[in-house]
């Protein structure tokens, strides 16, 4: 991947406020993993989880004879499971995102807190993670800070209005998108679409400013969009609300419909809300799907 | 009434109705918004396309506003004061007169007015005063007459003699305003004929009565003073004042006695009861308020002191006081008379008002002529009957004409050990008797008396009688003068009457009635009197200037028809005699002027022209205010701004009701930075900021020199304020002591002692050189007071062997500006001894937390911004020198002060004497 030197000053700069966002990631992760330990599951792996009676048909090679020798019964040692999941990150980048309807923290940065504290308890627990559209999900410490860059070339990147989820999921392996998902559903769809027919299971994350969920406007206004690529004029705001908000049900409704045809987990967080609730809730569904 | 400065801008109104059209189409400004939830929006419709035009109500409010400003702008004026139709030349007349002084200042507004008036329309103006001369009238521009308007005065005198004004009236048309006083005046109907024959007269007048107060007349021991107005008017009450001077000659009210008008009378008279020696001050009478010369009575001579002679029948020089006929006399007339004693020859030509003759029965002819002459010429011969005239001649007697009744041989005893019946007691004093009014004391008893003879004219000469009816007192009148006869003793042998009250009332009231001399023609003419005091229109008397002595007959003159222009009201001398002249003078009659018809009446009231401008403007600009927040409230903004607008709002509110304190905190914070950068020399802001300048200046020149020489390299100076600065971060407070300085409080005090206790050093400073020695200097006294709360130390005068004298320079002198005032430091402990060979004792511990002196060391040590010494030391070298030991005193200060008995320890002692020689 090449990047050329002023998206590399860009993505630096807006890549400064993600350390504190990681910090924040870490400290989040931090309350909400306590109490999550391994994957309980008999399956592949280096760790022993327990003794089993051998039953026919268990090659010889896996009775374990220490145990077996202290009794009659020849028993199988089993390992914990262990295979690593790929769990691959869109969070949308695109400008919509940077809106805040008070003196909140804008969509992007609980998105990326949000996606960052996900990412810290997956490679806790050994998964591969990876952001949609770059190198593939590695695992490892190192690769929050990989992660992060990544996120900042995206910011830097994007001059969209509304982003839409691109590719780059694995075969078989998980996807978290993180979204106010007010732009086009089409790509939505399709993305989803793309998805089940690989296997993909994941979340969707709608996070909404709460301005967005109760158009606290009246009078006269011109509604621009964050990057100024649409506009609606109208003469009483407060006339809209009711219509609008009729809207972003149906917007929501139709989220929670895709994903679950697509066997996905929809959830739609405030940044007025406290982050942990929707962590735990993604990590759990996350942790269901597996 | 409106009127407006510039109508012509009220056309601009009519294009006020244009803003319905043009604001009507254009909907107030939209917000715009950043919003990222517009893609959900995209494709919904207003469902009410109204709001679209501006509401019908927001226009009409902005009409209004505009309509407001326009009317604003074109200056609209409330009662405009009328332009004075015609194009004739005005002629302005104010009588000027005392009965114009009360309002005085209405007249002339009213004549300010129609100046105004006529030089909108451009006319000539003249301005005529008729109680001056008459001076031909010459119509000018009103500019130039507005000077003469603001110069005029009223005058102490009536108009008199108008027709000399008509006169002098111009021929050409012109018109008349004439600000009458409302009273006729002589030849006033012959001047109104002829200014109503060049063209219209109006005449203002005020509504409000003239007052005016006639001259006091004594009346039977007390004083009437009557006063008149003009119109007529309703019950009014007024107060009439008596002023003189008193004991210590002061000009003050004397007395006050209400003056009532009855309801449509016009005059009313005050009575005042005065004691006769408030009475003889009495210079004049006032109507409190009124400020007129009418309003002023002078009193002149009438109310004087009498001159009484006392003459006694020479034989009984040898008696004893208290027998003396003329005792009781003589105690009752002196406090209030001038008594002059001797025959009858010697005391007639010092013309006095009253002559005694107590038990005179015999006057010998040359006498009796004299007396006969004096009385004659309005004296009072006051008799007194006794031994001798009871047992005189009464056939002679009886055609003495010095005498009221004729008398009948002997006395009458009554009550005595030899007689029938009891003392006679007096009967109640008749009304028409001097003495109607005078309580007579119950227990007073006449022994014996003298009988009047009976007669047809007896009853009418009795003024007062025994309750037998008997006369006690009788009268008969000589001339213009009178002879009365007490029929008992002056003394206190026949009758009990010498030893009352009563009898200095009864002489007091005859004494009074006998001096009323009025002032007559006879009496003045052929005399210049000369002006001794002058009294102007407003009643207020000054200095009659270079006015020059007046002819008796004038005088006589002013005295009956009134003052005028060669004689005004005033007080008048001629040798020891003294004419008062009112300007209202007793036989003055206020007689309301009669206007003839086809003369235009008016009254003094001025339109209150009130310009409009500023209100309406100011309403033009509310209503913009209230389209501001109605746009707001339309555009959806004003709900938004709800919360923060109104903390917004709060903080206007704020700014307005003061300007938010810079947090005292963060100055004191700044402070306490700047104070301890370094070393910093502090002295104590006195608020006299003479004093204060000399200590900024003094305690930087101090500090330039410790840093030239020393390792001390201080900051700039602070001021500190014991009340409110912290003190701690200062070593050394230079204290400059006021003469008036304020204690500080006791706040002040728990930090000033502290800092004393924790180190600090504190050079009290009187600035009087004199403390050491005398110590009653008011700055020595300050300096008592304000250290009186200080915990301080005993002190001392600076001993020779004090580290002062060696912390940096080995000095014995500790000048600044003054040489010879002395120091005082704490005391050294009483055991300390001088070790043997040392030139000190031994002294280690402590600082001496004050040092207290008058030498103004500021001063010495004050530089100027070039480091150019500000005030003078001393003379020549001499004081250069003073300067540079007042220098080394201030940095020894300063190095005890930093640290402390460093030098005192015997460690520098081989140094020390190294340096002293020794």
């Amino acid at each position: 991947m090449t990047i050329s030197a002023d998206l590399r000053a860009r993505a630096e700069a807006l890549g400064q406020t993600l350390p504190p966002l990681l910090a924040e990631a870490e400290h989040l992760a931090a309350t909400v993993a306590l109490g999550e330990h391994g994957r309980r599951r008999v399956g592949m792996g280096d760790d022993f989880w327990q003794y089993r009676a051998a039953r026919p048909g268990d090659p010889l090679r896996s009775i374990d004879w220490r145990r077996s020798a202290r009794s009659d019964q020849a028993f199988v040692q089993e390992r914990e499971w262990q295979a690593a999941q790929s769990v691959v990150f869109w969070v949308d980048p695109a400008k919509s995102m940077a809106f805040s309807g008070g003196k909140r923290a804008s969509k992007a940065d609980r998105a990326r807190v949000l996606a960052l504290a996900l990412a810290v308890l997956l490679l806790r627990a050994g998964e591969l993670v990876g952001l949609s559209g770059q190198e593939s999900p590695r695992a490892g410490r190192g690769q929050m800070l990989r992660l992060i860059e990544a996120m900042a070339l995206d910011l830097a990147r994007s001059d969209a209005d509304y982003g839409a989820p691109s590719g780059g999921f694995v075969n078989h392996g998980r996807a978290v998108f993180v979204s106010d998902f007010l732009g086009d559903m089409a790509a939505v769809e399709a993305s989803l679409a793309q998805a089940a027919g690989r296997g993909v299971k994941g979340i969707l994350l709608q996070v909404l400013d709460p301005a967005e969920e109760e158009f606290p406007f009246d009078g006269r206004t011109i509604f621009v969009s964050m990057g100024g690529s649409v506009s609606h004029e109208t003469q009483r705001a407060g006339d809209l609300r009711s219509r609008y908000l009729a809207r972003l049900a149906e917007r929501k409704a139709r989220l929670a419909e895709l994903a679950r045809a697509a066997g996905w987990h929809y959830l739609a967080h405030h940044t007025g809300e406290p982050a942990q609730a929707a962590l735990l809730w993604a990590y759990r569904a996350l942790e269901g799907g597996r | 009434m409106v009127g407006f400065i510039s109508p012509l801008l009220l056309l601009a109104l009519l294009a006020v109705p244009l803003l319905w059209f043009l604001l009507r189409a254009i909907p107030p400004a939209p917000i715009k918004r950043r919003f990222p939830g517009v893609a959900l929006l995209l494709g919904l419709m207003d469902e009410d396309r109204e709001a679209d035009k501006t509401p019908w109500w927001l226009l009409a409010l902005r009409m209004l506003a505009i309509g407001a400003a326009v009317v604003a702008f074109a200056g609209p004026i409330l009662n405009p004061k009328a332009v004075v139709a015609g194009k004739d030349p005005l002629l302005i007349v104010v009588d000027g007169g005392w009965a114009d002084a009360y309002d005085w200042p209405r007249r002339i507004a009213k004549a300010a007015s129609l100046l105004d008036g006529a030089e909108r329309a451009g006319r000539p103006v003249a301005l005529i005063q008729l109680a001056d001369l008459a001076q031909p009238v010459a119509f000018k521009a009103a500019a130039d007459v507005r000077g003469k308007l603001a110069t005029l005065v009223p005058r102490g005198w009536l108009p008199d003699k108008l027709w000399e004004f008509s006169i002098k009236s111009p021929l050409q048309p012109f018109e008349t305003a004439w600000i009458s006083d409302g009273l006729a005046h002589s030849g006033q109907d012959a001047l109104v004929e002829a200014l109503a024959k060049r063209g219209a007269v109006t005449i203002y007048a005020s509504e409000k009565p003239v007052y005016a107060l006639g001259a006091a007349t004594p009346a039977e021991g007390k004083l009437d003073v009557t006063a008149a107005r003009q119109p007529a008017g309703p019950a009014t009450a007024l107060v009439l004042v008596a002023r003189g001077p008193d004991p210590s000659g002061t000009d003050r009210e004397l007395a006050r006695a209400p003056l009532t008008f009855a309801d449509g009378a016009l005059t009313a008279k005050a009575t005042l009861d005065l004691p006769p020696e408030l009475r003889n001050r009495v210079t004049r009478f006032a109507i409190a308020g009124q400020r007129s010369a009418g309003a002023v009575s002078l009193a002149g001579d009438a109310l004087k002191r009498r001159k009484v002679a006392l003459v006694t029948d020479a034989a009984e020089g040898e008696g004893l006081q208290l027998l003396s006929p003329v005792h009781y006399l003589r105690q009752a007339l002196s406090p209030t008379a001038d008594l002059i004693e001797g025959g009858v020859l010697d005391v007639v030509p010092a013309k006095p008002d009253v002559i005694v003759l107590a038990d005179v029965a015999q006057i010998p002819g040359a006498e009796s002529d004299a007396l006969m002459d004096w009385v004659n010429k309005g004296g009072l011969l006051l008799r007194f009957a006794g031994p001798h005239l009871a047992a005189a001649d009464m056939a002679k007697l009886a055609d003495d004409p010095l005498m009221p009744v004729a008398l009948r041989q002997g006395g009458l005893t009554s009550g005595g050990a030899m007689s029938w019946g009891a003392p006679k007691a007096l009967a109640t004093f008749a009304e028409d008797s001097p003495f109607h009014g005078l309580a007579i004391p119950g227990d007073l008893r006449v022994k014996t008396q003298v009988l009047a003879q009976p007669g047809p004219d007896l009853a009418g000469r009795v003024l007062a009688a025994l309750d037998d009816g008997t006369p006690l007192v009788t009268r008969k009148v000589i001339g213009l003068g009178q002879v009365v006869l007490f029929h008992v003793t002056a003394n206190a042998e026949w009758s009990d009457l010498p030893l009352t009250g009563l009898y200095v009332a009864m002489l007091d009231r005859l004494a009074v009635s006998a001096s009323a001399q009025a002032a007559t023609v006879e009496g003045l003419a052929g005399l210049v009197w000369v002006p001794l005091r002058v009294m102007d229109g407003w009643g207020e008397l000054g200095d009659p200037g270079s006015l020059a002595g007046v002819h008796g007959a004038v005088l006589a003159n002013a005295l009956k028809t009134g003052p005028g222009v060669d004689a005004p009201p005033g007080l008048y001398r001629h040798d020891a005699r003294m004419v008062a002249v009112n300007a209202v003078t007793p036989g003055m009659a206020l007689v309301a002027a009669v206007w003839p018809a086809g003369v235009a009446l008016s009254d003094l009231t001025l339109p209150v022209e009130m310009a409009l401008k500023g209100p309406v403007l100011a309403f033009a600009l509310l209503l913009l205010l209230v389209d501001i927040l109605a746009t707001l409230a339309l555009s959806g903004r004003l709900r938004f701004g709800l919360k923060s607008g109104g903390a917004g709002v709060a903080l206007v509110v704020l700014a307005l009701l003061g300007q938010p304190h810079p947090s005292y905190a963060n100055v004191a914070d700044d402070r306490a930075i700047a104070a301890t950068d370094g070393v910093v020399l502090a002295y104590v802001i006195t608020g006299d900021t003479a004093v204060d300048a000399i200590s900024a200046s003094g305690l930087q020149g101090l500090s330039d020199q410790l840093a030239n020489r020393t390792a001390v390299e201080p900051l700039t100076p602070m001021g500190v304020d014991v009340e409110k600065d912290e003190l701690a971060f200062y070593p050394f407070l230079y204290w400059p002591v006021t003469a008036d300085a304020a204690v500080p409080s006791s706040g002040a005090y728990a930090r000033l002692n502290k800092y004393l206790r924790t180190g600090g050093l504190i050079l009290f400073d009187t600035r009087d050189a004199d403390m050491a020695q005398a110590g009653d200097t008011p700055e020595a006294a300050a300096l008592q007071r304000i250290a009186s709360g200080l915990d301080i130390p005993q002190i001392e005068p600076i001993p020779e062997d004090h580290v002062l004298t060696r912390s940096f320079y080995l000095l014995q002198a500790f000048p600044g500006r003054f040489s010879d005032g002395g120091l005082w430091v704490e005391a050294s402990p009483p055991d300390a001894v001088k070790a043997d060979g040392m030139p000190f004792r031994n002294l280690n511990d402590g600082v001496t937390p004050v040092v207290i002196g008058g030498n103004d060391w500021a001063s010495a040590w004050a530089v100027d911004d070039g480091g150019a010494p500000m005030y003078p030391v001393g003379r020549g070298s001499a004081g250069d020198t003073q300067r540079e030991y007042a220098f080394r005193f201030g940095i020894n200060l300063i190095m005890h002060a930093l640290t402390g008995n460093y030098k005192s320890d015997q460690v520098h002692v081989p140094a020390l004497l190294e340096r002293l020689g020794k």
